[in-house]
C-alpha cells in the first residue's frame, strides 16, 4: 500500500497536543545559571566604559562579562553551508559582544546569575558610556557620501552589489512605439514571530562544550560556535530538540556562540540564555526591507521590449545572510515574465537598524510585491485585463534557466491561475467591481510567483541519512534535516516507508538532531526538506532494502531478484507467496548463531538539481473608504509543488504562509525612532501581527505535476505560500479604489494619506 | 519569575484597607493583566503588591436599593458581557469590554483595574463616561462616591486617596442614566483582536416617545485626549434635535470642537480626528436604530 500522498496523522501530534513534547526550556537543567544581556542604548558608537561595580553587588550575580572581555575573533552567523572557497564564505563582522555598536539593541555585556530576577536587576544596574557617532536608518541615504561608516571595510556601507544583464537594454528601448512604465515599491522590516523565542543552554562535558538550542541548523551552528570561540569544531556538540517554529530566524547562529562562551567562563556550569519577545524583535533577525525600482518598456500588445530593476536591500547592522536575499529576489525577475533585454542592480547596504537575515521566502515576497504590483500598474495604465495579461505573458511551458538548469516541465502557471480563478469567480467579479463609487467598495486581485527549491547551484545541496532495522521490522530514521513544526518528520517517515515497503508507523524518526550522532546535514531552510532529504532517504532505503533482501536470500534460498518487501513482509514476487515477515527476518539476523548481522544503511546524496515551484494568489477585499480600512473577504493560494506527500500537512503549510502574507500586506511593520534609532514597537501589541480574527477562510488548492528531477516527485512548499499574498491584496485594493499603493503594509495610516492625495477623502 | 518585593493578600475590603494603610508604597493587583506585564518590563520591578483578587464580595452585577446598576470592581470583562442585568440595561458596556484583548485577558481582567489604570484607551472608559458612571471608593473613612469624569485626573492618575487606604469597590450606573437609553460602541483598532483602541467612541441616546426627536445624546471617547472624555459640543448639537441625517452630520462635525488627540507614532492627530468624526456619526446612527428610531 502506498505510504505517500496520504494525509496520515503527524508522527509527533499526540505528544504535542497533550503537552508531553519536551522543548529546550523543559530540558534545561534546574541548576542552570541564567544569562541576561545588556543591550546598546545608542544606534551607533563606541563603548568607552562599562561600569559593573553596582551590578556585581546584587545577590545572586555570578559573573558579568563585557565587550572588553571577549575574544577578538570576528565570526559569521548566517545559516549557509560553509564554503571551502574563501571568496564564497559568509562575512565575519561581529564579536560575541561589541565595542563598536551598530544598532540600538546591539550586545554590550552579559550577566550570568543564579536566577532571572538577579540577572535583570544587574542588567539595569550596569552603566555604559558611549562615544556616540552619527547613525543612518535609510537604506539609500546610507549609500550617500558623508554618511556614517558602519563597518570600516565596506565604503558607502555597501555590503555587496551584483548585476543582472540579459540582451541589450539600451538598444532595445530604442524600438518605436514603446510605453515606459516606472514604479518604486517598498516593503517593510518584519519579524518572524515564531511562538517559541530563541533559547539555548550550554554546559561542558569532558572538555567539550555542548549547546542545546532552539535552532533550525544544528550542524551549521556547530561550525559557527567553533569559529566564534576559536576552538576545533569537534569540540562543539549541538543538540536540537523539538522547537516552536523558526521561519528563518533560527537559520542563523543567534546566541549559541555567546552562550557557549559564557559557559566556558563560569567553569563549564550550565548556563541558559532565554530571549524575551522584546529582544527577539530587536536583537535577533528581521526580514530585509527592500526598495525596488522597476522600469518596463512595453509594446502595444503588452509584451516587454526591455526591463530594468534596481533593488536596495536594508541589511541593518551586521551581515548575517547578507546579499543572498536581494540577489535571489532580483534573479526571479527576468524569469517570471521572460524578457530578452534586462538590466538589474541589487545593493545590500548596512544601516544602523535591526539585523536582517533569512525569513520565509528569502527575498521573493519582497520581489513579488514589487514585480506583481508593477504588473497591475502596467495593466491599468495600458488597459489590459490583469488575469488575461498574466495568462499570456507568465513563464511558458518549456522555459529553461541556463544557470540553474531549472525547467518548467508543465504549464503550471496557467493551470494554477485557472484553478484559482474558478474558485474565486474572478472574471464575473472583476467586471462587477469596475468603476465603483460610494463608501464601501469591493475589488479583486491576483499575483503569481515562482520559487527555487533548495540552494543548488548557488551553494551546496547534500543530505545524509541513516536507517537501522529493529527486531520487529521497524526502522529508526535519522537525517540532518530538522523538524521545526512544518511536519518534516512525518513526511520523512512516509517517504522511507514507501521505499522500504513497510507502514509509515514502523518508521521511527529520531526527531532530535545531535551533531555527535546525527548524519551531517545542513538543516531546515530554502524549502529543501522534502526535496533534498528525499534523495538521501530513497537512496538509503534502497540500500537497506538490498541488505535485507540479501539476507532474505540466505534464509529462503530464493534469488534476490525474485524478492520484494511488501507491507512489511518478504514476498516472492513471481507467485506472490509470503515467505516470512520482515520482523522474523530482522530477529533472525540479530540473533542468528550462524550469521548474525546488524542490518543498517547510511548514505549521502549530493543534489545537483533544482526545481521551480510555482503558484498564485487571488484575493477579494472590501474597502471602507471613510474609515480607511480593508476587510479581506476571500483568499485562495494555488500551488504546484509537485506531488503532495501529505495533503493535509501541505494545506496547513499553505494556511500558515497565507497568514504571514496577510500580515505582510496589511499590518506588520517594525518601526524605528528617527531621533534615536530605537525600535518603537518591539512587542506583540504594537507590532500588528495579524490574528485569526483578521483572516477569512483560507483556501489552499494544488496542481500536482510530478517533478521529474525529484526522488518522490515533490518540490518546494515551505516558503512559497508567503510569496504571492501581499501583491494580490494590493491589486485588489487597486481595483476597488483606483488607488495603487506602492508600499506595504497597507495600513489605515497609509490609506488615509493616499486617499487624501487622490481626493477620495 | 517576577521581581516582586512582597505580596500581601486581602480577602475582605477591611483587610485591603488595612493593608493599604500599612503599606502605602504597595501597588494594588487584581487580575494582574496590567500590573504583572509592567513588573516584567521592569517598570514596577521590585514593588510590593497588595492582592485584592480574593475579595469575592467585590464580584458581580446587581441593582441596589437606589436602583443603580452596581458592578463590583473585581467583576471580570467576560462576566460583565454575559451578565443579564448588563445585557438588559446597558448592553453596550458588555459589548465594549468584550473587545478587550483576547478571551484569556477578558477572563482575568477586571473593570476596576481597567479604570484605576487611568489610561485613555481602556475599552470600558468611554462607555462609562458616556453613561455618567459613578465610582465607589472605600477607605478608612467609609465610602466615597465620585463621578467618573472627576475620577480621571490625568494620564495614568485617578482620584484614589492612598492616605485614606482607599480601594475602588464598585462602579454604579444611576437609573436616570440607563432608563430608556440605548448605546453603541465603536472600537477603532489596527486589528480585530488583541489590540488597544486607536480611538474608541461610545454614543447613547434617549428618544422621544414617537422616536422622532433625540431627547438626550451622550458621547464618550477614549484616546481623543490624555484621559477619556465627553464631547459636549456634539451632545449640544443633537439634544432636542430631530432624528435625521442632518442631525447626525452636525453631531459628528461638532466633535472636533471637543477632542484633543495628539500626534504619535501610533497614529497622527489628523488621522485620529478624521476617524473620530466618522465614528461619532456611525455610533449615533446605530444608537438611534437600537432605540427604535428610523433614519
Amino acid at each position: 500500500m502506498s505510504q505517500i500522498g496520504k494525509s496520515v496523522p503527524r508522527v509527533d501530534s499526540y505528544d504535542k497536543v497533550t503537552g508531553r513534547t519536551q522543548y529546550c526550556d523543559d530540558l534545561a537543567p534546574r541548576n542552570a545559571l541564567v544569562v541576561k544581556i545588556k543591550h546598546s542604548s545608542v544606534a551607533h558608537g563606541y563603548v568607552t566604559s562599562v561600569d559593573i561595580s553596582e551590578a556585581l553587588k546584587i545577590p545572586g550575580v555570578v559573573k558579568i562579562l563585557t565587550c572588553f572581555d571577549v575574544p577578538d575573533l570576528p565570526f559569521p552567523t548566517a545559516g549557509h553551508p560553509w564554503s571551502t572557497d574563501p571568496g564564497h564564505q559568509d562575512v565575519a563582522d561581529r564579536l560575541l559582544l561589541n565595542r563598536h555598536v551598530r544598532y540600538y539593541g546591539d550586545e554590550v555585556a552579559a550577566v550570568v546569575a543564579e536566577d532571572e530576577v538577579a540577572a535583570m536587576q544587574a542588567v539595569r544596574a550596569i552603566r555604559v558610556e558611549y562615544e556616540e557617532l552619527p547613525f543612518v536608518l535609510d537604506v539609500r541615504k546610507a549609500m550617500e557620501e558623508g554618511q556614517p561608516q558602519i563597518h570600516e571595510e565596506y565604503p558607502g556601507n555597501v555590503l555587496a552589489h551584483s548585476t543582472l544583464k540579459v540582451g541589450n537594454y539600451e538598444a532595445a528601448i530604442q524600438e518605436p512605439g514603446l510605453t515606459k512604465i516606472e514604479g518604486w515599491y517598498d516593503t517593510p522590516t518584519v519579524q518572524h514571530c515564531h511562538i517559541e523565542n530563541h533559547i539555548c543552554y550550554a554546559y561542558e562535558e569532558n572538555g567539550r562544550v555542548v549547546v542545546v538550542s532552539s535552532t533550525q541548523i544544528p550542524h551549521i551552528v556547530r561550525r559557527c560556535v567553533g569559529q566564534a570561540l576559536g576552538i576545533p569544531w569537534g569540540k562543539v556538540r549541538i543538540i536540537k530538540p523539538y522547537i516552536g517554529g523558526g521561519f528563518g530566524n533560527k537559520q542563523d547562529a543567534l546566541y549559541e556562540p555567546l552562550c557557549a562562551w559564557l559557559c566556558t567562563q563560569v567553569g563549564g556550569r550550565p548556563v541558559k540564555l532565554d530571549v524575551s519577545r522584546e529582544e527577539t524583535f530587536v536583537s535577533n533577525r528581521v526580514r530585509h526591507a527592500i526598495r525596488t525600482h522597476i522600469i518596463s518598456w512595453v509594446r502595444p500588445d503588452g509584451s516587454f521590449a526591455a526591463r530594468k530593476i534596481e533593488c536596495f536591500s536594508d541589511q541593518g547592522g551586521y551581515a548575517s545572510h547578507g546579499h543572498g536575499i536581494a540577489a535571489k529576489g532580483m534573479n526571479c525577475f527576468h524569469q517570471l515574465y521572460p524578457c530578452a533585454n534586462v538590466e538589474g542592480d541589487a545593493w545590500t547596504v548596512y544601516t544602523n537598524k535591526a539585523v536582517a537575515g533569512a525569513m520565509r521566502g528569502y527575498g521573493i515576497p519582497q520581489a513579488m510585491f514589487a514585480v506583481e504590483a508593477h504588473t497591475d500598474d502596467i495593466c491599468r495604465q495600458m488597459g489590459f485585463h490583469p488575469l488575461e495579461y498574466r495568462m499570456k505573458y507568465l513563464m511558458p511551458q518549456g522555459y529553461r534557466d541556463d544557470f540553474s538548469k531549472n525547467e518548467n516541465y508543465y504549464d503550471s502557471f496557467r493551470q494554477c491561475l485557472d484553478k484559482g480563478k474558478a474558485y474565486i469567480d474572478f472574471d464575473r467579479k472583476y467586471e462587477e467591481y469596475q468603476n465603483q463609487t460610494g463608501n464601501l467598495r469591493r475589488g479583486i486581485g491576483c499575483a503569481a510567483f515562482w520559487y527555487n527549491t533548495a540552494v543548488w547551484p548557488i551553494s551546496l545541496e547534500s543530505s545524509s541519512c541513516r536507517m537501522v532495522l529493529n527486531q520487529d521490522g521497524s526502522v529508526q530514521l535519522q537525517v540532518g534535516e530538522t523538524e521545526i513544526g512544518q511536519g518534516a518528520d512525518t513526511v520523512f517517515a512516509q517517504m522511507a516507508a514507501e521505499s522500504l515497503g513497510i507502514c509509515y508507523r514502523d518508521v521511527h524518526v529520531v526527531s532530535c538532531q545531535d551533531t555527535d550522532v546525527t548524519p551531517f546535514g545542513t538543516g531546515a531552510y530554502a524549502s529543501r526538506q522534502t526535496y533534498a532529504a528525499g534523495f538521501a532517504i530513497r537512496q538509503t532505503a534502497e540500500k537497506l532494502k538490498r541488505e535485507i533482501l540479501d539476507y532474505a536470500c540466505e534464509l529462503t534460498r530464493q534469488a534476490v531478484f525474485n524478492l520484494d518487501i511488501i507491507d512489511g513482509e518478504i514476498v516472492r514476487i513471481t507467485d506472490g507467496r509470503v515467505l516470512m515477515t520482515l520482523g522474523d527476518l530482522a530477529t533472525e539476523a540479530l540473533y542468528s548463531l550462524s550469521h548474525s548481522r546488524h542490518l543498517q544503511a547510511e548514505s549521502t546524496y549530493q543534489i545537483k538539481n533544482n526545481a521551480y515551484s510555482f503558484g498564485c494568489c487571488f484575493a477579494e477585499v472590501e474597502v471602507d473608504v471613510k474609515l480607511c480600512k480593508v476587510r479581506l473577504v476571500d483568499i485562495i493560494n494555488v500551488h504546484d509543488c509537485g506531488k503532495l506527500m501529505n495533503p493535509a500537512l501541505a494545506e496547513a503549510q499553505v494556511h500558515g504562509g497565507m497568514s504571514m502574507g496577510i500580515g505582510y500586506a496589511l499590518s506588520e511593520q517594525l518601526l524605528f525612532d528617527a531621533r534615536t534609532g530605537r525600535t518603537l514597537n518591539n512587542n506583540l501589541l504594537d507590532y500588528k501581527l495579524s490574528t485569526t480574527m483578521d483572516h477569512p477562510h483560507l483556501e489552499a488548492q494544488f496542481i500536482e505535476n510530478f517533478e521529474p528531477t525529484s526522488a518522490y516527485g515533490t518540490k518546494a512548499l515551505g516558503e512559497p505560500p508567503a510569496c504571492p499574498v501581499a501583491p494580490a491584496i494590493r491589486n485588489a485594493i487597486l481595483q476597488a479604489t483606483g488607488v495603487g499603493i506602492d508600499r506595504i503594509p497597507i495600513t489605515p495610516h497609509v490609506l488615509f494619506a493616499r486617499f487624501r492625495e487622490e481626493g477620495l477623502l | 519569575m517576577y521581581d516582586m518585593k512582597a505580596l500581601y493578600e486581602a480577602f475582605s475590603v477591611e483587610e485591603a484597607v488595612a493593608l493599604r494603610l500599612a503599606h502605602p508604597e504597595a501597588k494594588i493587583i487584581a487580575g494582574g493583566s496590567d500590573v504583572l506585564v509592567q513588573m516584567r518590563e521592569g517598570r514596577l520591578a521590585g514593588m510590593e503588591l497588595i492582592s485584592i483578587y480574593g475579595i469575592d464580595a467585590l464580584r458581580g452585577v446587581s441593582i441596589d436599593e437606589e436602583e443603580n446598576i452596581r458592578i463590583g470592581s473585581l467583576t471580570s470583562f467576560s462576566h460583565i458581557t454575559k451578565d443579564p442585568i448588563i445585557q438588559k440595561y446597558i448592553n453596550v458596556l458588555g459589548e465594549a469590554v468584550d473587545q478587550v484583548g483576547g478571551p484569556q485577558i477578558r477572563n482575568i481582567g477586571t473593570i476596576g483595574g481597567n479604570t484605576c489604570n487611568g489610561v485613555t484607551s481602556a475599552d470600558s472608559a468611554s462607555t462609562l463616561h458616556a453613561w455618567d458612571a459613578i465610582v465607589e471608593l472605600t477607605g478608612k473613612n467609609g465610602v466615597r462616591r465620585q463621578s467618573i469624569r472627576e475620577f480621571y485626573i490625568k494620564a495614568g492618575t485617578v482620584d484614589i486617596r492612598v492616605e485614606d487606604g482607599e480601594i475602588q469597590t464598585a462602579i454604579l450606573i444611576p437609573k436616570e442614566s440607563y432608563e430608556n437609553c440605548f448605546g453603541y460602541y465603536h472600537k477603532y483598532a489596527m486589528r480585530n483582536a488583541m489590540d488597544i483602541a486607536t480611538t474608541g467612541c461610545s454614543v447613547n441616546v434617549v428618544l422621544s416617545e414617537d422616536k422622532k426627536t433625540i431627547v438626550r445624546a451622550r458621547i464618550g471617547y477614549g484616546v481623543a485626549g490624555p484621559i477619556p472624555m465627553r464631547a459636549e459640543s456634539a451632545e449640544a448639537a443633537a439634544n432636542g434635535q430631530p432624528v435625521h441625517m442632518e442631525t447626525v452630520e452636525a453631531f459628528g462635525n461638532a466633535v472636533l470642537n471637543d477632542i484633543r488627540p495628539r500626534d504619535s507614532w501610533r497614529a497622527s492627530k489628523a488621522f485620529r480626528e478624521h476617524i473620530a468624526v466618522e465614528m461619532a456619526k456611525r455610533c449615533l446612527i446605530e444608537a438611534i436604530l437600537r432605540a427604535g428610531g428610523e433614519l
